[in-house]
């Protein structure tokens, strides 16, 4: 009996003493940044997009890398020059059991880029295309000139209900109540600040996915990121801040996945004005423009110890750049390495230029946007003092920055001359950079939105145009490979590295990495 | 006392007025929008159509009297970023804020007070000399920090409480609370600890210095001439009579409490206002800014007046009237 009794009584104790396990397959996620709004097509914004991504499919999903891989459609291909072709997946159920068909796809063509109040639109992606219905299971997309990037944009927005999205509006998705999609996970509850969850979704075309129920709690703060996930409180973090990366990796309990990112960091110079407002002589003095000369931007190239950035200011999350995309990515040039560290052979370029003592230059960056921006900015300015160019330093918000890099100066013009600023290639593929900041300025066709240093050279143009209307991707890689050479070695952009990314979780759990910088939950195995 | 009430709620509805208009004008000033909003891969139509879709390209006063139209119908306007009503947003949270800022009050009356007016009683015991140590700590030690402490101590080293987040919640008249759930009550004790430290030390202060000035006074030593036990003395005599100044402390402190729990809010990742406005404020979502300290004005305003009103309840001397102009 006495045996009994304490059998029973180490039982019990056992089960008061174990913590509040989890049903299987429960999954709590502390995410930095929380998705705006439920609607897919609200705004393009990377956590809106990686949510929609596990309720909703797209046509064609980018995988880890950002390649390409088939999604809602299973196939494609030009069938003449302005028209391509998709063939959809058969046998696929939304989330309330109707099937999907071209239908939902003609629809969501028509309603993605008319969202009302959209601060983002997806119109970016869909403006210019016609979309045309063949059959059931058959699109056809119509440009009015070759578009070689019909498949990469097909990948950046969500297929919804025609069903269900027939006028509704954003509240109708933040509520749930239009939110059924033909993705992984279901959408459950949505308390905005304090919890998202979503549930598996049985029915799923592709992988089925892990996790029972998904617990999305947003915690902003840093500390308290890592904090909850060392007390338990959830199992898996996005966001790890770099100070603590070191700390996390000794930890047995933890796992650390990393990833390179399709985003560079760069330098963008006032390459049109001969008197830029933070370029001045040694002495305080009125100059001529050094930064439109080649030798001097190859100088401050030069003097920039990227290993150093690299490993000191990032802690070694950070991967030194040579272009404007990491190695593996489309349209990355072979030929291009990052710039070695070579403080006298700088001082000689700027000698050969006539600068033999320097000058004074002032960079601004923002100190809130990317990884350790603004320490950036001050390593940058010390190490570009020492081969004498006397440099300070300036950084803000990037609520004031932004609108000051672009429109700040008179006529709405660039208002700095050296700025730090980086560029995330969402397409996945060199084009969306040299277009957007290394070809000519051209509001009228779209082109050099982002190019602030109004860098120009006819060259590169033409080979960007042409590029972006080949639609052979061997011809293409190349002449965006070649477009990037002639850009990056004449110093267009200075570029200093890729990001790496970080995701945390407990041990048992893994996340496979991604360049677009994505939380994704169906990336989150077990090892 | 009735014209006193209403000529205050007329007065504050002129502070409201120009406060709208001093802050609509002020972030107008500050950065761009739609550079924080729209993705960098839009072209500058794409940009500039985003821009006339905000009515950001029309010129300021234009966008204040459109503002100010709808204003009074109710519409403080969308927020950019969630396309929701701004009032909507604000109004969704303010259970959880009001929630912590209420619940740090009661932990500052309820400790801070028995311990100041401990320390004024016996101030040379070495519990007093400790209490009063411990305040200065208390309004010292930034909430930022002590709050990161208060996770790594309790729920990374001990596990004893929850590091992050809000409750369970239930529904009490209406709206959702989490006091009234034991999950609720564990995730709310940290985040309410953290946001009452400074109000603690100040009302320890507060009740030690008026408790000193009280006891030495005729009529405590009369009630205990009279022979009523020490108990009655301190609880009814003493009491009432050090609150006006810790009321009113507490009173303008629990203005502050709710409008600026920023801080606690973001670490303990707590879904309240203050989370939602520094988060507007750093991505430039002007309608949700201006519509929070709008709703913060009329708040301070209708707190002040409460406590002028429990003045009079607390102190008959006390006459409210107005101070002419």
């Amino acid at each position: 009996m006495r045996v009994f009794r304490h059998f029973v009584s180490g039982v019990v104790a056992t089960a008061l003493l174990l913590p509040v396990a989890l049903s299987a397959q429960e999954l709590r996620v502390g995410l930095a940044l929380e998705p705006t709004s439920i609607d897919p097509h609200y705004h393009n914004l990377t956590p809106n997009n990686a949510l929609a991504r596990e309720i909703f499919d797209r046509l064609v999903m980018p995988d880890e890398n950002q390649q390409l891989k088939p999604g809602l459609a299973v196939s494609w291909r030009p069938v003449k020059k302005t028209i391509w072709e998709f063939k959809l997946r058969k046998g696929v159920k939304f989330h309330d059991g109707t099937p999907f068909t071209a239908d939902d796809v003609v629809f969501t063509f028509e309603r993605a880029p008319n969202v009302a109040q959209s601060p983002s639109s997806f119109g970016t992606y869909l403006k210019g295309k016609k979309i045309e219905k063949v059959d059931d299971y058959t699109v056809r997309i119509i440009t009015e000139k070759p578009y070689p990037l019909m498949p990469n944009d097909m990948s950046t927005f969500s297929i919804i209900s025609k069903k269900h999205g027939q006028g509704a509006t954003t509240a109708d998705y933040n509520s749930g109540k239009a939110a059924i999609g033909t993705g992984a996970y279901k959408f459950v509850e949505w308390v905005p600040g304090d919890r998202l969850i979503l549930e598996r979704n049985d029915n799923y075309w592709g992988k089925k996915p892990q996790w029972s129920k998904v617990v999305i709690k947003p915690i902003k703060s840093g500390p308290a990121r890592v904090a909850a996930l060392l007390a338990g409180d959830v199992e898996f973090i996005d966001n790890v801040p770099t100070t603590d990366i070191t700390q996390l990796e000794m930890n047995p309990k933890l796992n650390l996945s990393q990833g390179v990112s399709n985003r560079v960091i760069y330098l963008h110079m006032d390459q049109f004005r001969d008197d830029s407002p933070y370029v001045k002589a040694k002495d305080g003095g009125p100059v001529k423009n050094a930064l439109k000369d080649v030798r001097v931007r190859r100088a401050i190239s030069k003097a920039i110890n990227r290993e150093a950035i690299v490993e000191r200011v990032m802690e070694g999350v950070a991967i030194p750049a040579g272009q404007l995309l990491p190695a593996g990515f489309f349209g990355v040039s072979a030929n291009l390495k990052p710039e070695k560290h070579d403080p006298q052979s700088a001082k000689q370029l700027l000698a050969d230029a006539g600068l033999p003592n320097g000058f004074q230059l002032t960079i601004h960056g923002p100190n809130d946007r990317y990884i350790n921006d603004a320490k950036i900015a001050e390593a940058i300015a010390q190490m570009l003092t020492r081969i004498g160019i006397k440099t300070a330093v300036e950084t803000m918000p990037k609520s004031v920055y932004f609108k000051r890099a672009s429109r700040g100066g008179p006529n709405k013009s660039p208002e700095f001359s050296f700025i730090l600023v980086g560029w995330g290639a969402g397409s996945g593929e060199a084009s969306s950079p040299l277009k957007s900041l290394l070809h000519t300025y051209d509001k009228s066709r779209g082109f050099g939105a982002s190019n602030r240093g109004r860098y120009s050279n006819p060259e590169v143009d033409q080979l960007v145009e042409q590029a972006l209307a080949t639609v052979d991707d061997t011809k293409r890689q190349k002449l965006l490979a070649k477009a990037t050479e002639v850009a990056v070695n004449d110093l267009g952009i200075i570029p200093l590295h890729y990001q790496v990314n970080t995701w945390a979780s407990r041990k048992g759990l893994k996340y496979l990495a991604r360049t677009d910088e994505q939380t994704l939950y169906t990336g989150i195995v077990s090892e | 006392m009735s014209v006193f009430i209403i000529r205050r709620l007329l007065q504050s509805i002129v502070v409201v007025a120009v406060m709208s208009l001093l802050v609509f004008f002020a972030v107008n000033v500050v950065g761009d929008p739609v550079d924080m909003l729209i993705n960098p891969e839009a072209d500058q139509a794409e940009i500039e159509k985003t821009m006339r879709a905000f009515g950001l390209d029309r010129p300021v006063h234009e966008q204040y009297w459109f503002f100010l139209s709808n204003a009074v119908k109710g519409d403080l306007g969308k927020s950019f970023i969630f396309g929701e009503p701004a009032l909507k947003l604000i109004v969704e949270r303010m259970p959880a804020t009001l929630e912590l800022a209420f619940a740090a009050l009661f932990l500052a009356v309820v400790i801070a007070l028995p311990l100041g007016i401990y320390a004024g009683l016996k101030p040379d015991s070495k519990f007093s000399k400790t209490i009063m140590a411990g305040s200065i700590l208390g309004f010292s030690l930034p909430t930022f920090w002590v709050g990161l402490m208060m996770i790594m101590v309790f729920a990374v080293m001990l596990g004893w409480l929850p590091s992050t987040g809000r409750g369970e919640t239930t529904s009490l008249l209406g709206i959702q609370v989490s006091f009234l759930t034991w999950d609720g009550l564990r995730h709310l004790v940290l985040p309410a600890l953290n946001l009452s430290l400074f109000k603690m030390s100040l009302t320890i202060r507060l009740a030690r210095a008026g408790t000193r000035e009280v006891v030495h006074l005729d009529y405590i030593k009369f009630a205990r001439a009279k022979g009523l036990s020490s108990r009655r003395v301190i609880l009814v005599h003493l009491l009432k009579n050090i609150m006006i100044p810790v009321v009113t402390v507490l009173g303008l402190e629990l203005g502050g409490l709710i409008a600026f729990s920023v801080v606690t809010e973001t670490v303990f990742a707590w879904p309240g206002m203050g989370k939602l406005v520094i988060e507007a404020i750093q991505n430039l979502d002007r309608p949700i800014i201006v519509a929070y300290l709008m709703i913060t004005v009329l708040m301070f305003v209708t707190i002040n007046l409460l406590v002028d009103v429990l003045y009079s309840v607390l102190d008959p001397r006390v006459r409210l009237q107005d101070v002419k102009a």
